[in-house]
């Protein structure tokens, strides 16, 4: 028998970033089909002509907010919809356009823009999270596409998604790669990083870097201190700590305030 | 609307384009029954790249720039290192440039697949989704199902050479973090062969669409090299004359700001538009294409060179068949290097690289410091070239928008964009259309 209750409607919107999380969607050759027949896509504008009217049931949102307009839409999409989910550090920690929140984004907007006036942009870039509720974030730069399936299953099966917070040290484990830390001497954030990747840099003999933002509760400190150790600058740690979850709050500080250290200008 | 001495005006607007990454918006703006201007509004927030770049280490230049586009983070990748390594006197010895052209050929495919059958396909069988037309037919349900395996193909390569689809994390300056396996790259081969017949029969297949007449006098601009068809290296030449190193695109062109447009705009110096993509590269580069390719090209019955930006939808068909082959071809050929990178030592200096991203050339300009510290960093996306060009094919159609009701006004000026393929977050650091008629 045809189940004739409507299909849950999904809306996928973007702020600023680099389209990479929306595409995991699209990267998800297999299932694409199956996906769409399971939902309603009823509004993603990088596959579809389909205006913006209505309620969503599951509202996946991608993307910082770093416009006046975009405070705006956001407090918008929140309001149509029954679930929001944040995926990608644009939207759950500001992206690396966050940068901007150190500096000085006059200065930002004279080095690439000779008419500066023309561009309308907010001093801050910020997670979604910062504006309005948010249900669920999925992390990664990057997202998983897998663990976006499973976002999207577990939301029509109506529990919690089963997406891990421990360090991306557990992953590595899971798969038998020897540390490389330990092992090779490479600098390595993965105590310190959330899980969802699968461990790639280390199975391709390199540190992790980070880009699925801080791991739950995680020790920067103490893992600054063996970076230290093992030759690592202060100034060159910060580097590796602020890339693109540089404005979440456990990576935010600086390693040279973390650890009373007198940091020496490059 | 009629103002008080008789002009009638009329505005008609794509309020944000759709099938295209990123957020634009479009003007066209009629007074009287004629085309008095257009703007192709980009309005994706801008992200400062340029400026973050500044005292960074040139060494996260792959990991960094990757960030400016979800769906070409190769492109970014390739551009930024080899920019770098003109600095820092590097070059790629043949294996560890073989396995960067396989890199590419990966991203190619499934950048070039996603927009024929997802994002460009709909237009000309007249979806409003890819979605839409697999829910239509089970015959067009198994088209979408080929550019999906296709992609997925694609996507392989970039997930064994790059280590992940999207953001690949094995690139560095001076080669890579580890060199796969010969069974790693084996594995993908009958994948590959099946997707490059499909790809043969996309070439077929985008041939039989039904293209608008339209044709102008372009300028093409695209990377040209004596032995391949240009994916890392080569010199920058045009369809009128020129040809030039990489290191002197700043001679011939000149990047600007609009009011309109948070992507700054690009123009030859002295000049104006120019066009950039699959069908630049085609069009000037036929000849150094596989034998296989080009009698596939032959095979459409299809002239080229070809001015009609429609046709673009065959010249992306035809990359994707040439990626394919010359994929085969490098995983048949390679022995894994004996190491995955080349020694150097960071020093001061300046250093400019063009590579071909899947929508044109793409050009990145560095200066360091002698710690290897980025002092300044100038990146021009293709999409940010087009546009200039985008908006004179807008006002060259314009006349047939005059009197076509709203929607399907706006419908043909989105996809007069859309024959370029743009990728708007690219162009800023996508289509709202207005149609204003006075």
């Amino acid at each position: 028998m045809a189940d004739s209750r409507p299909k849950p409607r999904l809306g996928v919107f973007k702020f600023a970033s680099c389209d990479g999380c929306q595409l995991s969607l699209l990267d998800c050759e297999d299932e694409l089909l199956t996906v769409a027949d399971a939902v309603e896509i009823a509004y993603f504008l990088e596959a579809s002509r389909r205006p913006l009217e209505g309620r969503f049931d599951l509202a996946l949102v991608e993307g910082s907010i770093s416009s006046p307009e975009q405070l705006e839409q956001i407090k918008d999409v929140r309001q149509r919809s029954r679930f929001l989910v944040t995926i990608g550090a644009c939207a759950t920690a500001g992206g690396i356009q966050a940068l901007r929140n150190w500096g000085n984004v006059q200065e930002f907007l004279q080095v690439v823009y000779a008419r500066p006036e023309y561009i309308q942009t907010l001093a801050t870039s910020t997670a979604i999270a910062e504006h309005v509720p948010v249900d669920f974030e999925l992390r990664g730069c990057p997202i998983n596409k897998h663990q976006l399936l499973e976002v999207i299953g577990a939301f029509l099966a109506g529990r919690r998604p089963n997406v891990p917070n421990h360090a991306v040290c557990v992953e590595c484990k899971r798969a038998g790669i020897v540390c490389v830390m330990v092992a090779q001497g490479i600098p390595c954030l993965g105590p310190i990083t959330h899980a969802g990747c699968g461990a790639i840099c280390p199975s391709y003999d390199r540190g992790c870097y980070g880009c699925y933002g801080p791991a739950k509760e995680p020790n920067v400190a103490s893992l600054a201190r063996q970076l230290l150790s093992m030759g690592v600058a202060p100034r060159a740690m910060d580097r590796l700590l602020h890339t693109f979850n540089a404005w979440a709050p456990e990576f935010r500080e600086g390693v040279g305030q973390r650890l009373a250290l007198k940091v020496v200008p490059e | 609307m009629t103002e008080p001495d008789g002009k009638s005006c009329r505005t008609i607007t794509v309020q944000a384009l759709a099938r295209v990454e990123g957020e634009g918006a479009l003007t066209i703006r009629f007074r009287d029954g004629q085309v008095e201007g257009v703007e192709l509004r980009i309005y994706e927030p801008p992200r400062f790249y340029e400026a973050f770049l500044r005292g960074r280490g040139a060494l996260e230049v792959p990991d960094i720039t990757a960030r400016i586009c979800g769906i070409c983070p190769v492109a970014y990748q390739m551009s930024s290192v080899h920019a770098v390594e003109r600095i820092f006197g590097v070059t790629m010895p043949p294996p560890l440039r073989d396995l960067r052209r396989l890199l590419y050929c990966g991203e190619w495919i499934e950048s070039n697949t996603l927009h024929i059958y997802l994002l460009h396909a709909p237009d000309f069988l007249g979806y409003e989704s890819a979605l839409a037309m697999a829910q239509a037919s089970p015959e067009l349900a198994a088209v979408v199902r080929r550019g999906l395996r296709m992609k997925k193909a694609g996507n392989r390569i970039v997930n064994v050479v790059g280590g992940r689809e999207v953001h690949p994390i094995n690139v560095r300056v001076g080669g890579f973090y580890r060199a796969p396996r010969r069974e790693e790259l084996q594995a993908l081969v009958d994948d590959l062969k099946w997707a490059r017949d499909a790809a043969l029969e996309t070439v077929r297949w985008s041939a039989t669409l039904p293209f608008a007449d339209f044709a102008a006098d372009y300028e093409f601009v695209a990377l040209r090299h004596p032995d391949e068809y240009p994916m890392n290296e080569g010199r920058l030449v045009s369809s009128r004359g020129l040809d030039i190193a990489p290191h002197e695109f700043a001679d011939q062109f000149e990047e600007y700001q609009v009011p309109h447009s948070n992507a700054l705009q690009a123009r030859r110096r002295g000049g104006g538009a120019y066009f950039v993509g699959p069908l630049a590269r085609w069009n000037l580069n036929a000849d150094r294409a596989p034998a296989r390719v080009q009698q596939a090209a032959a095979d459409t019955g299809i002239p080229f060179p070809n001015r009609n930006p429609y046709v673009g939808i065959v010249a992306r068909s035809l990359e994707v068949l040439l990626a394919f082959e010359e994929a085969l071809r490098l995983i048949d050929h390679y022995e894994p290097p004996a190491k995955p990178a080349v020694e150097f030592e960071p020093c001061a200096g300046v250093g400019h690289a063009i590579t071909e991203a899947p929508r044109g050339i793409l050009y990145h300009r560095y200066e360091t410091d002698s710690a290897g510290i980025i002092r300044q960093a100038d990146i021009i996306p293709p999409t940010s070239q087009n546009q200039l060009q985008m908006e004179h094919d807008l006002l060259r159609v314009a006349p047939q928008l005059v009197h076509l009701p709203e929607t399907e006004a706006a419908l043909l000026a989105e996809k007069v964009i859309r024959n370029y393929d743009p990728c708007i977050s690219c162009a800023t650091h996508f289509l709202k259309l207005q149609v204003e008629r006075q």
